[in-house]
């Protein structure tokens, strides 16, 4: 483990948020149509992190999105497959039995999910039996209220010690930008997660608002870059929470191929978590071929 | 040379109304920029009105969507208290009604007469919408010890092509299927869609929530097909007189089954019964054991 003061004490760059938005609203104008949309929809569901994070979750209900993984629509066979299937540590065995074989990740949400106020121990054992459990990938999120206070050291040992629980496992950390406040802090959080051992950095739990908003996810992908041209290592991003339409997320994608390359237009090194998404992706996939408005009733939850 | 001059008042520039389309309890443009000009039967341009695409379409289904289930879990009485409200304000803005039908080439009291038989349609279907379940609900003699009834329950989003009739003609076509806890999307095609756009605007004051009512204007071979074939409709009312109209968007409605009712009337004044409602409506029957 990298001693947590060499770890913290960096500059991390200021943030321009006017000169963000603009870039970002310019990026969102472009227009994608046709075999373009078509393969940019198919890339989107290859990226798909499927996600079921509620207290009310089951077995049953696991079983059923691993179904859903496996098959996302039948009438459509030539499907890419989704990248993962994300859920709580306690629902890794059956998420893993249910799609062994199929070349389908098991994500787990671990860290004291999703306020992360947990003591540093009990933590780390969840992370531990998750990846025991079988999980191929740990999204933690990581101490807000710390890193607010401005104990960067803390914020990147806990992140250091997560990675050795997990691993092989790969580690996506999770920021929770929406209580972070301000543009500047997201950067810092994005720089000090990946010189800490995170393979992905991703935006949010889902549980706050707002979430992967666009701006916010445009400097985590800045960040990447200037990781990336620094080190020479190339880490993932995952926005999770909001992207519901296939709108939404060709726009992302738009973004990563302008900021990041051509690289990062692959499910290793992009994802959307998300649970509604795939569905709207389904309709407007049957749309471009069919020219009709498809209704969600066509498709299953 | 320059000076400064008051404006006289003769010479004020007139301020002209901008009718924009009602989608979701907002009123945007048409998304793709378009307008047409309405002409009076002179030939005088009177208005710019928004020319809707395919995409204000699905647009407007979403909203009618949203909109459906809390319209639909509405009680039948309130529905019946919004729909006196629009009733309402309807007769409030009577005169400004009266002079955009006078201004399609109605007489003034041509033009007066139909913002009234439109206001009391309106109030007819207010009374029935807590009537017609009880009047077309059953008990069903059956054989087996079932206690076996049929209640009728909205078709969901019903697509309603606006017959040419501007005002009494809309008000019959729409009122019947939102009394009946459907939402709608109104094509407006005819040559006279300012009443329409005109009455969103009293929807939006009459205590009806966003998406119940959605009025699209523009041409009737950009939208009618896309909205004919779009797979989230549950129906559609085609208020058109000529029958390859009714025939090509019964052909698009095929792939959801959608049942389709066609309204060829030219002449609105007896288009009020509460079947009206119940073709809209579908009905669900229920066989409840019981012991013998």
């Amino acid at each position: 483990m990298q001693s947590s003061t060499a770890t913290a004490s960096f500059e991390s760059p200021p943030i321009d948020t006017v000169g963000v938005e603009e870039r970002v609203a310019r990026l969102c104008s472009r227009s994608i149509k046709k075999d373009a949309k078509l393969q940019a929809l198919h890339l989107t569901l290859s990226m798909i992190d499927l996600t079921t994070l509620e207290g009310a979750d089951s077995e049953g209900k696991v079983r059923q999105l691993c179904a859903k993984a496996l098959q996302l629509h039948a009438a459509l066979p030539d499907l890419p497959h989704v990248a993962a299937v994300c859920v709580y540590p306690a629902l890794v065995g059956v998420a893993k039995r249910t799609l062994k074989g199929s070349g389908i990740n098991v994500a787990s949400v671990a860290t004291s999910f999703p306020a992360g106020q947990a003591p540093v121990e009990i933590k780390l054992l969840e992370v531990r039996r998750a990846v025991e459990a079988g999980a191929d990938e740990v999204d933690m999120v990581i101490s807000r209220g710390r890193f607010l206070a401005g104990d960067f050291a803390y914020t990147a040992d806990e992140i250091a010690s997560v990675k050795e629980a997990c691993g092989d496992a790969h580690l996506k950390v999770i920021l929770e930008t929406g209580e972070l406040g301000t543009l500047d802090a997201v950067r810092r959080a994005s720089d000090l997660a990946m010189r800490s051992g995170a393979d992905f950095i991703k935006t949010s739990t889902g549980k706050i608002k707002p979430a992967a908003t666009m701006p916010v996810v445009l400097v985590m992908l800045e960040a990447i870059r200037d990781h990336y041209l620094r080190t020479g290592e190339k880490i993932g991003m995952k926005p999770a929470g909001g992207i519901s339409t296939a709108k939404d997320a060709i726009r992302h994608l738009v973004m990563v191929r302008e900021t990041l390359g051509q690289d990062w237009l692959d499910p290793d090194l992009y994802r959307f978590g998300a649970s509604s998404l795939a569905n709207d992706v389904l309709r407007q996939i049957v749309k471009q071929g069919s020219g009709i408005y498809q209704s969600f009733d066509d498709f299953s939850m | 040379m320059s000076e400064r001059r008051p404006a006289a008042a003769s010479h004020r520039l007139p301020v002209l109304k901008t009718h924009k389309v009602y989608v979701g309890g907002k009123f945007p443009r048409s998304e793709s920029g378009r307008f047409d000009r309405t002409l009076a039967p002179d030939g005088t341009p009177i208005a710019n009105i928004c020319r809707c695409s395919r995409k204000d379409v699905r647009d407007a289904v979403t909203a009618a969507r949203a909109a459906q289930a809390g319209w639909a879990a509405r009680t039948a009485y309130n529905r019946g208290q919004v729909l006196y409200r629009i009733a309402e304000m309807l007769e409030g803005r009577s005169g400004q009604f009266g002079a955009l039908l006078a201004a399609g080439g109605a007489t003034p009291d041509e033009a007066a007469a139909e913002v009234q038989a439109a206001t009391d349609r309106l109030l007819h279907y207010a009374g029935w919408t807590d009537k017609f379940q009880q009047v077309f609900s059953s008990v069903n003699p059956v054989a087996t010890s079932h206690f076996n009834f049929s209640i009728l329950e909205p078709m969901g989003v019903v697509g309603v092509l606006a017959p040419e009739s501007p005002l009494l003609g809309l008000v019959s076509s729409i009122a019947p299927a939102i009394a009946g806890g459907n939402t709608t999307v109104v094509l407006v095609t005819g040559s006279q869609p300012l009443p329409a756009t005109t009455f969103g605007e009293v929807l939006n004051s009459s205590d009806v929530p966003g998406g119940v009512v959605n009025i699209l204007t523009g041409r009737r071979d950009e939208m009618l097909a896309p909205l004919a074939a779009h797979r989230d409709v549950d129906a559609l009312l085609l208020c058109s007189p000529d029958p390859d109209v009714a025939r090509s968007a019964e052909i698009e409605a095929v792939h959801n089954l959608k049942r389709v009712a066609v309204r060829p009337h030219e002449d609105w004044t007896d288009v009020q019964s509460p079947y009206e409602i119940t073709d809209l409506q579908e009905v669900k029957t229920t066989w409840h054991p019981i012991g013998s």
